[in-house]
């Protein structure tokens, strides 16, 4: 059972992984305001949204799976508080961080009419935080983290979000950005 | 006899929009886009094209364009006079 | 004639002659002499019956906007008739965006008193709990001193306007005092509905004020004894431009433009526009010199009295030039909040330049017109609207000129 226990956790917490990243991929995306073959501007914002609470919903099976697991010794507290682990502290550490990040930035998207769009932005700004400190994670942490094919996996995110991420720097990102250019020269 | 229901206001803050567009998309019967990205009312006055009437069968499409608005500009409510 | 609930002690024979009302203490601008030239106000007496007599009076705002200063303050006392309302806050614009406009900064130097007795006026009429003054830090300078020379007047608070075109709009100076800020914000509601901090809030111009001051003295009849019934009372004008040097003066209601330039020593066959109203206003060309400066006489020329700006340009001047100047100069003070306006604006300047400068494309007109209405009412104040106004005036005026300039000459100087 305990077998079972830490393989689900594994597998549920590399799944909530991948789909972070598809999730920042989205955003960055949703953040262009540009359409995609098919897929209107609400769909891509909508399809950003449900990613991100599937993600969610694996983290919470990754961190359930294995406060059930005796071999991790996960208390309540870890999940929390970073660094208070005793297997591998400062890597579970890292997940802890990540995990409160994601539950801050999931919460000020579900309340951003009450809080306002300012306060929901800068909460969305650690996402570029949140995700290389979850990758960091589970190389570090996770029992497949150094074998060959993760670690490709993890190089290969990294290109991808690294592309996404000059590509949100670049003069011309948003649709509109060469009209607007035009008009204030 | 209660009245049937009527119209609202489709509320934009100018303040706060930048021309993402999903409005567009998701109302576009109510507003078309500017070049810089902008919403532009097809059927408001010149003077008043900040307030957009939406019609009792476009409420739900609207609400969904206040909800997924990225930058909260949006806003409906009861009719008014400006 | 006398106000129930003002001191009644002043007959109209006493009060200002019609052409020297505002102006009337400008020899010494202090406290003495304020009370022996206008006489005393006793506030204590003053109530919502004022708001009355703003409203017979006539009385309209001299800020820009024109809007009856009686309804304004009636807006306030409505809204309190209603329900229970927070108590109301009345603010005294003195911020003089307009580059063309001299009158406000002059009326502080010269009566301040009256500004002060009309804002305490106000504030009493509405029952408000808070007082402000906006304006520059010169103005703000003379009000201080005015302030001190009195008892009654220490619950005005000052705030500083900043230097900037929009910094006079209404929710700019609200957002100003609430915020330090001083752009204009999105609103959904009227100020005199929610406003300061959801206080009903009044902001009446610095002029509006010193003209309140006087009605609650002499009354309504007082002060439409000057000008026409369609425009009562007096105004102050700042005429600048091709002329010998700049003035401010006192006009009566409906006076003439021709009137007004002719008693600035200007030679009308030297004028070749007058722009009126300011920069969001419009030109009237040399045959429409006759033209009254009141809003009904002005509005078939798209043009409105707006702060009593006269902007006088020589015959030889090229007014397409100047205008694009202007649009660019609208262009570079938009508060660069909403999409339309800050790219909009900046896209006409190219555009009117274009022309001014004579590049033989006529479709540049109708890319302007096209941006014109592009623009209006897409923004959350008026200057958009305003820019565009001052557009489409500059191609009616000086349409002669846009062809020549398209054929490659200008009409008023030689060559382009």
């Amino acid at each position: 059972m305990n077998e079972a226990m830490w393989a689900f956790g594994r597998v549920s917490g590399i799944v909530s992984l991948i789909l972070f990243t598809v999730t920042l991929l989205l955003g960055v995306l949703t953040r262009s305001g540009r359409p995609l073959p098919g897929l209107p501007r609400f769909s891509i914002s909508l399809i950003h949204r449900n990613t991100s609470l599937l993600a969610l919903v694996f983290l919470v099976l990754h961190v359930g799976a294995l406060m059930l697991d005796s071999y991790a010794h996960l208390s309540i507290a870890d999940i929390f508080v970073p660094f208070l682990g005793t297997y591998k502290p400062f890597w579970q550490g890292l997940g802890t961080v990540a995990l409160d990040l994601v539950i801050a930035i999931v919460v000020t998207s579900l309340f951003r009419r009450r809080i306002g769009a300012r306060a929901f932005k800068v909460l969305h700004w650690f996402t570029y935080a949140m995700w290389p400190i979850a990758l960091a994670h589970a190389i570090g942490n996770g029992t497949n983290g150094t074998s060959r094919f993760f670690l490709l996996f993890a190089v290969g995110s990294v290109a991808v979000v690294l592309a996404a991420v000059v590509w949100r720097m670049s003069s011309r990102f948003i649709e509109s950005a060469r009209a607007r250019e035009k008009a204030i020269h | 006899m209660s009245p049937t229901p009527s119209h609202q206001t489709l509320h934009i803050d100018w303040t706060k929009c930048d021309g993402r567009g999903l409005c567009t998309e998701l109302i576009p019967d109510l507003l078309e886009r500017d070049k810089w990205g902008y919403p532009v009312a097809r059927k408001s006055a010149p003077a008043d094209r900040s307030n957009v009437d939406v019609a009792y069968t476009r409420l739900e499409a609207a609400r969904e364009a206040v909800e997924l608005c990225p930058l909260l500009a949006l806003s409906l409510g009861p009719v008014r006079q400006t | 004639m006398t106000l129930t609930g003002s001191t009644g002690i002043h007959q109209e024979s006493r009060a200002p002659r019609a052409d020297a009302r505002l102006f009337a203490g400008i020899a010494d601008p202090g406290y003495a002499a304020h009370l022996a030239t206008f006489g005393p106000l006793n506030f204590a007496v003053i109530g919502s019956e004022l708001v009355a007599e703003l409203e017979r009076s006539g009385l309209t705002g001299r800020g820009g906007a024109g809007f009856p200063a009686g309804q304004k303050s009636r807006a306030v006392l409505l809204g309190s008739a209603r329900g229970w309302t927070p108590s109301s806050v009345v603010i005294a614009n003195g911020a003089e965006g307009e580059p063309r406009s001299l009158k406000d900064s002059t009326l502080l130097r010269v009566a301040p008193h009256l500004v002060i007795d009309g804002l305490l006026a106000s504030a009493r009429a509405l029952g408000a709990s808070k007082m402000y003054l906006y304006a520059s830090g010169a103005g703000l300078e003379f009000v201080r001193h005015a302030i001190a020379e009195r008892k009654d007047a220490r619950g005005i608070r000052l705030v500083e306007a900043p230097d900037t075109f929009v910094s006079g709009e209404a929710s700019a100076v609200v957002n100003s005092i609430e915020n330090g800020v001083a752009l204009p914000k999105d609103r959904v509601v009227r100020l005199t509905t929610s406003g300061l901090r959801r206080r009903p809030t009044v902001v009446h111009n610095i002029e509006t004020l010193a003209h309140v001051a006087l009605i609650a003295r002499y009354g309504a009849g007082w002060f439409r004894a000057a000008g026409t019934n369609g425009d009562p009372g007096t105004r102050l004008v700042t005429v600048s431009g091709s002329i010998v040097a700049e003035r401010v003066l006192e006009v009566p209601g409906d006076q003439s433009v021709r009137e007004i330039l002719a008693a600035c020593g200007c030679a009308e066959n030297n004028v070749g526009a007058v722009l009126v109203g300011g920069y969001h206003g419009a030109w009237l060309g040399r045959a429409q010199l006759g033209t009254p400066l009141s809003a009904a006489a002005l509005a078939p020329y798209g043009a409105h009295p707006g702060a009593g700006v006269l902007y006088v340009i020589g015959a030889e001047e090229c007014g397409l030039r100047i205008s694009a100047d202007i649009v660019r100069f609208l262009a570079t003070e938009s508060a660069r909040q909403c999409g339309p306006c800050m790219f909009g604006l900046p896209e006409m300047a190219n555009i009117l330049n274009r022309i001014a400068v004579g590049q033989k494309d006529r479709s540049l007109r109708r890319e302007l017109e096209s941006l014109m209405g592009s623009v209006i009412g897409r923004g959350s104040c008026h200057h958009p609207d305003g820019t565009a106004r001052f557009v489409a005036s500059t191609l009616r005026t000086f349409s002669a000129d846009v062809e020549a300039h398209f054929t490659g000459h200008c009409v008023r100087c030689h060559g382009i």
